[in-house]
């Protein structure tokens, strides 16, 4: 089986200092940089990079986590080749992007290492905020208001904060050491956190506070609605990659042939890791073709280097099995087929939240990240909850 | 946090960074844009009588993927009517009164000119006149600018005009092309001079086009020599700002100029003297947002080493700038290859072999691989080895600790100082069969 740690090892090591100067000097330092335009939290992409270049790290770090709270989690998580890479204005000249993900972890990584504070509380304005759910988008509310000197009160449902950076990104991509550091320095800004408080109205919130804020996230992942869904070995993504997060890698239960129903980014980060955790085959099954994936091209490919299959064109019809799961039958353009599988790992996407209703049209109410956008990348959660604090700012000195 | 506020010869600004004398100062717009993104002062590009630039008129040098590590121009002096320049002046004052705005002049050799724009000048509430006695292109075939700046009895004599009619500071910018500045800054200092800015241009011909055989930058086939500048300059900068800082006879602030790219560039300079900096090719290229890393990047590093003001920083390497004749000849280095970084290019081997003192060995192992070693008894502490090693940190010069009294030459000649063991020498002729 060999060592399963060294399978889900960082798939981006660092940057040697040489090689980080090296690159950092690579950059053009563009004007109005297309890297900035795209990212959704406008870091300012070229400013960082000099910094490094010339030795100012400390300077380097607070650019980036100025624009973004989460700049640390964003440097291994961002789906950059369609950001700020694949905006690079080299790759207009032929030639490869800057590694500006690896130059931004590069310089974040000083805070951590160096434990370095560079935001502090602003002077005390009483009026007090509430946010409900400690992901990206809560949290990166909370980090701005609290810059601003307004009281904040985090409600999060689970044990540990973070939100799906500490329970649901890919461990090759992103660790809970990393994603709980991240989320310490927010709170060291003075954020109360109350852990394992499940908020079901906001009713009670808005009596107490002058806002809320509320980014709980996307609900369960949505159901097959076909036979023998709930036999033993069916597990549904999310599930499988919070279980392998919060484990021991050992201890998580996976198949000898895996099967993932899906072809989102979920999908990805299921089918690689059911193979790193030792499947010896883990296959994507996906009713529609390899040009209709919703996953982005690189995770594709990284599946594919992974050793994992595809399956298209195969739609899932049910699953087979005494009291297990022993094979899923799908329908193809040649009929019914049953592939013979151990596990199935549904990743067909999140519903919405169904415990919790917020109204529309409250002033006093703010939503973001993907209870608010369907469902996107932390930079977007970190982005909307950036500018939910300065609106909710805004709304509190009029008053 | 550092506080960057600096008084230069009586000029107040919010920090010590000024735009140079030069294209990026020609125009209300520009200064303004400058001082709204952070700049703390501005030399305007130089007034006098109106001239007629060619066309095309600056060259640039690159050094492998580095654009423009080195740049000159055969630019004039301003090409707009006196009283434009002058207009723009007085509105930037008006508008911004915290940041320093200084007028660099140039006009013909006489009293009566010089003595008419300086009055001109002051009227327009600017807080300084810095003289330009250092284009050496064009201006100087007129017995203005370098014309001036060459000869210590002709900076001597329009310093003293100006200072007839002066009633704001007069700071004088200096030319390196020059056999030893500190000849003329002594002759501005006997002129009255309040402060000193160095260094001007550089005499230069950035390059030959082989085709054609015009150099650059071509007016249609033809150029002239131009003024240097940029971040290949600094160097010589440096040397010339500690010269003048250094000379027992010159006491009057001193304002670095000449290749300020980074914050560690404007440190370095401070370091050696300068009061404030100034800055022009680096905003050129890259605009005047790179002011915004000067200030964060130098503050920084204040904070950390704990210099509370530039005070603190100024003319701190001066008593480090010694006379060759002192240094310790018995001051052991030995270079040092940490063997798990290397990465066997053999750079250093290739060097040290055929340019300096054949001092490192290379051995080959039985698995294919290779080794260089530093020979010991042969290497002298050059630097050059790590001066070319790719890899940070690989090489590193050791300081040899051993019983031996620093000597130095003044010591050595006069018979009281004992010189340590020096490294062997090596006649390659006899070396090279046992080295194969």
């Amino acid at each position: 089986m060999g060592d399963l740690a060294q399978n889900f090892a960082d798939i981006a090591p660092p940057l040697t200092p040489d090689y980080a100067l090296l690159e950092a000097n690579q950059c053009l330092f563009c004007h109005d940089a297309p890297c900035t335009i795209a990212c959704p939290t406008h870091i300012d992409v070229p400013a960082f990079i000099k910094k490094i270049a010339t030795g100012n790290l400390r300077g380097s770090a607070r650019v980036i986590l100025e624009a973004n709270p989460f700049g640390h989690s964003c440097a291994r998580a961002c789906p950059v080749e369609v950001l700020c890479e694949g905006a690079c204005v080299l790759n207009d000249r032929d030639e490869q992007p800057i590694k500006i993900a690896l130059l931004q972890r590069h310089a974040t990584d000083q805070v951590l290492a160096r434990k370095l504070k560079l935001f502090e509380p602003g002077k005390t304005t009483g009026k007090k905020v509430a946010i409900v759910g400690a992901g990206p988008a809560g949290l990166s509310c909370a980090r701005d208001l609290r810059r601003r000197g307004h009281t904040v009160t985090v409600f999060e449902a689970k044990p540990q904060p973070g939100g799906l950076n500490t329970y649901g990104i890919a461990e090759y991509k992103l660790k809970a050491d990393v994603a709980l550091a991240e989320v310490q320095d927010i709170l060291d800004l003075g954020v109360e956190l109350k852990l394992g408080v499940t908020v079901d109205s906001l009713e009670p919130l808005l009596k107490q506070y002058d806002a809320v804020f509320v980014g709980v996230g996307l609900g369960k992942t949505k159901g097959l609605g076909i036979p023998g869904e709930d036999l033993d070995g069916v597990v549904d993504a999310l599930t499988f990659i919070e279980h392998l997060k919060t484990h021991p890698y050992h201890e998580t239960r996976v198949g000898k042939r895996v099967l993932v129903i899906g072809a989102g980014n979920t999908a990805i980060d299921a089918v690689t890791q059911a193979k790193r955790l030792g499947a010896e085959e883990s296959t994507i099954v996906y009713r529609r073709g390899e040009v209709d994936m919703p996953c982005y091209d690189y995770e594709y490919e990284l599946a594919k280097r992974d050793g994992c299959g595809f399956r298209f064109h195969a739609s899932p019809k049910r699953v087979v099995g005494n009291g297990r799961v022993e094979g899923l039958e799908v329908e193809t353009a040649q009929g019914r087929e049953t592939i013979p599988c151990d596990m199935v790992i549904v990743a067909i996407g999140q519903g919405a939240r169904t415990d919790l209703a917020w109204p529309k049209n409250d002033p006093r109410v703010f939503v973001g990240g993907d209870c608010a956008n369907g469902g996107a990348e932390i930079v977007n959660a970190a982005a909307e909850g950036v500018q939910a604090a300065k609106r909710i700012h805004e709304g509190l000195s009029r008053r | 946090m550092a506080d960057l506020r600096t008084n230069f010869a009586g000029i107040k600004s919010p920090n010590p960074f000024w735009l140079a004398s030069g294209p990026p100062t020609n125009t209300y717009g520009q200064v303004a844009k400058a001082f709204d993104m952070g700049w703390g002062g501005a030399v305007w590009k130089t007034i006098g009588d109106p001239i007629i630039n060619v066309f095309s008129r600056y060259g640039s040098v690159d050094l492998g993927t580095t654009r423009m590590m080195g740049f000159n121009n055969i630019e004039l002096i301003s090409d707009r009517p006196i009283d434009d320049n002058l207009k723009e002046i007085a509105e930037v004052k008006r508008n911004y009164p915290k940041h320093a705005i200084i007028a660099s002049l140039m006009v013909e050799s006489t009293r009566e000119a010089w003595h008419d724009i300086v009055k001109r000048t002051q009227d327009t509430g600017a807080d300084g006149i810095e003289l330009n006695f250092g284009c050496p292109h064009g201006m100087s075939e007129r017995g203005m600018g370098s014309a001036v700046g060459q000869v210590p009895d002709y900076t001597c004599q329009i310093i003293e005009w100006v200072k007839e009619v002066a009633t704001i500071p007069v700071i004088v910018k200096l030319t390196p092309n020059v056999t030893d500045i500190t000849y003329i800054a002594r002759a501005a200092v006997k002129g009255g001079a309040d402060a000193l800015s160095l260094i001007n241009t550089i005499n230069s011909i950035v390059s030959v086009d082989l085709d054609t055989f015009a150099p650059a930058p071509s007016v249609g086939g033809k150029s002239s020599h131009g003024g240097y500048c940029g971040p290949a300059v600094k160097p010589i900068a440096l040397h010339l700002v500690s010269a003048v800082a250094k000379d027992a006879q010159v006491k009057i602030p001193i304002s670095g100029i000449g290749g300020i790219s980074t914050w560690r560039d404007a440190a370095e300079f401070i370091a050696l003297g300068a009061g404030s900096l100034q800055v022009c090719t680096a905003v050129m290229h890259y605009g005047f947002r790179i002011v915004e890393d000067l200030i964060d990047g130098l503050s920084n590093w204040m904070d950390e080493k704990g210099h509370r003001t530039l005070a603190d920083v100024r003319g701190r390497a001066l008593p480090n700038v010694a006379k060759w004749e002192e240094l310790d000849l018995n001051y052991h280095l030995l270079a040092h290859i940490d063997q798990d970084k290397c990465i066997k290019c053999e750079l250093c081997w290739t060097a040290c072999e055929d340019g300096a003192h054949q001092a490192i060995r290379r051995l080959p192992r039985a698995n294919g691989g290779r080794v260089v070693e530093i020979i010991e008894e042969a290497c002298v502490g050059c630097n050059l080895c790590a001066a070319v090693c790719p890899v940070q940190g690989c090489i590193t010069m050791q300081h040899v600790k051993n019983d031996d009294a620093p000597v130095s030459w003044k010591d050595y000649l006069a018979g009281t100082g004992k010189l340590a063991a020096r490294p062997a020498q090596f006649h390659t002729a006899d070396w090279a069969p046992s080295r194969k």
